[in-house]
């Protein structure tokens, strides 16, 4: 549960993003846009959301890797955009660091695998003298056969093997948040099982809070103890994902829980479902409320009210 | 044991003396570049010269035998070559040199200014079509060395080079693992030298040898069309005089199926380091 006691370790306040594209044609895509959470130690979030809602994006801005064009990312109360410096930036990483969505982009096709474990003894362990033998302990730690996936070249390993690498690297670091975007997509249902325990486990042990990106519904509920749903740049609600899953108010969160299938449940061709009906939801919604910006259902749950 | 360390190390360097194509292609390229190197050395004729009878099959005399003039074809062939060489090496570089900088800028800004300038520009070269080009270019030239046809070949030979370099760096751009080496906080020289350049490297390098086979194809054609260098003897100026002194119909196949052959085997020989050397590189492509 989130623990309002403590001092939140990730604050993100109105961040934006608006990509632009083109000089004789100029064109924006508004890909985040007014967006502000806060993440507190040993808790994991999930944010979901429809594809290219702009989920990547957020997580991108949190490591750095894309400037905000608006809004300001804290960690630890220290503004991000603030850090100076090769030395700075170093011990930001040490600390938050990221799984990429897409496992098989992620590595360097010329080089064995092993490298990406290097980067990090080379950077930031470069007192351990034991690397193989630490290397083996996190990959078993996360169901991986060292013998198997040691010294390959990436495009002799599965999609699931890879995501389990870079899951095992972010584990050679003591870091204190994890992004983690759609980071046991490729992964079978036990196996996925396996890395939520252990992933749940590392954040009441060590204080790890996790960004879980997803849009799984199912596995968002199991694993995160808040929940952020996102619709085309904006959060329209977040709160403790047990208010957020059994009392959602924003059409477009009723909207995903209806549309998840049940086992046991067959395809009907009554039920049909139209993208068009949603979006009027959504408006009717909107015009509907007097109120600005956010509501606050409870003291753990918001929803957006309005578009201003 | 340290030999194996060696090969350890240098592991792209094993799998290129282990191709099969790129120790062909190599083995067949150098003894041609020898040949332009020690042919003039040995011959005892300028390629100028009357050497001796006319229209005579290869003999102990006349290697390649001669033309219906009586110049030696050894000697036209092996100064030809080098000219060929030259001209192949130079616009090939230039074109090359060209095409990685424009390209490289345009991907790396991609969508911005410099980008859109620059493949305008590109584009407005690539549509022009290149032969007319040529032509025109040389047909003002009233004096035209090798320097200058290798500019006016690698005039209108960058484009595409430009087109594919741009197209690499996008793609490189948007690879997640320049972004992992990012959070890895890596030395940015790491991340050039491994992530960008490395995976550049191979891409130039074959990008440069299509280039050198295409600005040769292109300076023979030239030749052949009688725009070639003004004085001086390369390929196509051999073949070019071949086929004015219908040398096929008057049976002197030594005049034509030779140079014609040497242009063969070298083209050839380049495409096969190139395909070879796309294996070494890639490690997806080796055969384990
Ligand atoms: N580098 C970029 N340049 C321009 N537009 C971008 C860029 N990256 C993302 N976008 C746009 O921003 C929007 C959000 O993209 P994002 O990758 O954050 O979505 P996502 O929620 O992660 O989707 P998915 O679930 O498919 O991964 C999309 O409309 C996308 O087209
Ligand atoms: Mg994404």
């Amino acid at each position: 549960m989130v623990d309002r006691k403590q001092e939140p370790i990730l604050r993100v306040e109105n961040l934006t993003k608006v990509f632009s594209s083109g000089v004789f044609f100029r064109q924006f895509t508004e890909a985040v846009r007014e967006v502000s959470f806060e993440m507190y130690p040993g808790t994991i979030m999930s944010l979901i959301g429809e594809s290219g809602s702009g989920k990547t994006t957020i997580g991108r801005m949190v490591l750095k890797l894309l400037r905000p064009t608006a809004g300001k990312i804290y960690f630890q109360e220290q503004d991000i955009a603030t850090l100076r410096g090769k030395a700075e930036l170093r011990e930001y990483y040490r600390r938050v660091q990221g799984v990429f969505q897409d496992p098989f982009s992620s590595f360097n096709p010329l080089f064995r695998v092993d490298r990406v474990f290097d980067m990090v003894y080379d950077v930031f362990l470069p007192d351990v003298k034991d690397r193989e033998e630490r290397t083996r302990e996190v990959l078993r730690k996360v169901n991986l056969n060292p013998e198997r996936v040691l010294h390959q070249f990436p495009h002799q390993l599965s999609g699931g093997q890879l995501q389990r690498l870079l899951i095992a690297r972010a584990l050679l670091l003591d870091v204190k948040v994890l992004i983690a975007d759609e980071l046991i997509s490729m992964l079978d249902a036990s196996t996925r099982m396996g890395i939520l325990n252990l992933l749940a486990d590392i954040c009441q042990s060590t204080g790890m809070s996790v960004l879980f990106i997803t849009h799984d519904l199912a596995l968002g509920y199991y694993i995160s103890d808040y929940t952020m749903i996102m619709h085309r740049g904006r959060l329209v609600e977040q709160g403790a994902t047990a208010e957020v899953y059994h009392n959602p108010i924003h059409p477009y969160t009723r909207m995903l829980f209806r549309s998840v299938p049940d086992i046991g449940h067959r395809w009907d061709p009554k039920e049909k479902f139209v993208p068009e009906q949603v979006s009027r939801e959504i408006a009717e919604f909107y015009a509907s409320n007097s109120g600005r910006g956010f509501a606050q259902v409870s003291s753990s749950h918001k929803v957006l009210m309005s578009l201003d | 044991m340290a030999v194996k360390d060696f090969w350890k190390r240098h592991e792209n360097l094993y799998f290129a003396v282990s191709n099969k194509k790129v120790i062909l292609g190599v083995t067949v390229f150098l003894a041609i570049v020898a040949l332009a190197i020690f042919g003039p050395m040995v011959t005892p004729y300028d390629y100028e010269e009357f050497a001796g009878r006319g229209y005579q099959p290869p003999s102990k005399e006349h290697w390649f035998g001669t033309t219906i003039m009586g110049r030696d074809v050894f000697t036209q062939v092996v100064f030809g070559l080098r000219s060929t060489l030259l001209v192949g090496f130079l616009a090939g570089t230039i074109a090359s040199a060209i095409g990685l900088v424009v390209g490289f800028v345009s991907g790396f800004f991609s969508g911005k200014a410099p980008d859109e300038g620059l493949m305008a520009l590109t584009n407005i070269f690539m549509v022009i079509p290149s032969l007319t080009l040529l032509i025109i270019l040389s047909a003002y030239l009233p004096y035209r060395g090798i320097a200058t046809q290798a500019i006016i070949v690698a005039a209108t030979a960058w484009p595409w080079t430009a087109r594919a370099v741009r197209s690499q760096t996008l793609s490189l751009k948007s690879q997640e693992f320049v972004n992992l080496s990012r959070i890895s906080a890596a030395p940015t020289f790491r991340i050039i030298r491994e992530d960008i350049a490395a995976n550049m490297f191979s891409y130039v390098f074959m990008v440069y040898i299509l280039q050198f086979n295409g600005t040769i194809l292109s300076s023979v054609g030239l030749e052949f069309l009688g725009l070639g260098p003004t004085r001086g003897i390369s390929l196509g100026l051999v073949l070019q005089n071949a086929v004015n002194w219908n040398a096929l119909h008057l049976g002197m196949w030594w005049w034509t199926i030779i140079p014609g052959l040497i242009l063969t085997l070298m083209i050839v020989s380049l495409y096969f380091i190139n395909t070879g050397l796309d294996e070494v590189f890639n490690p997806r492509l080796r055969e384990m």
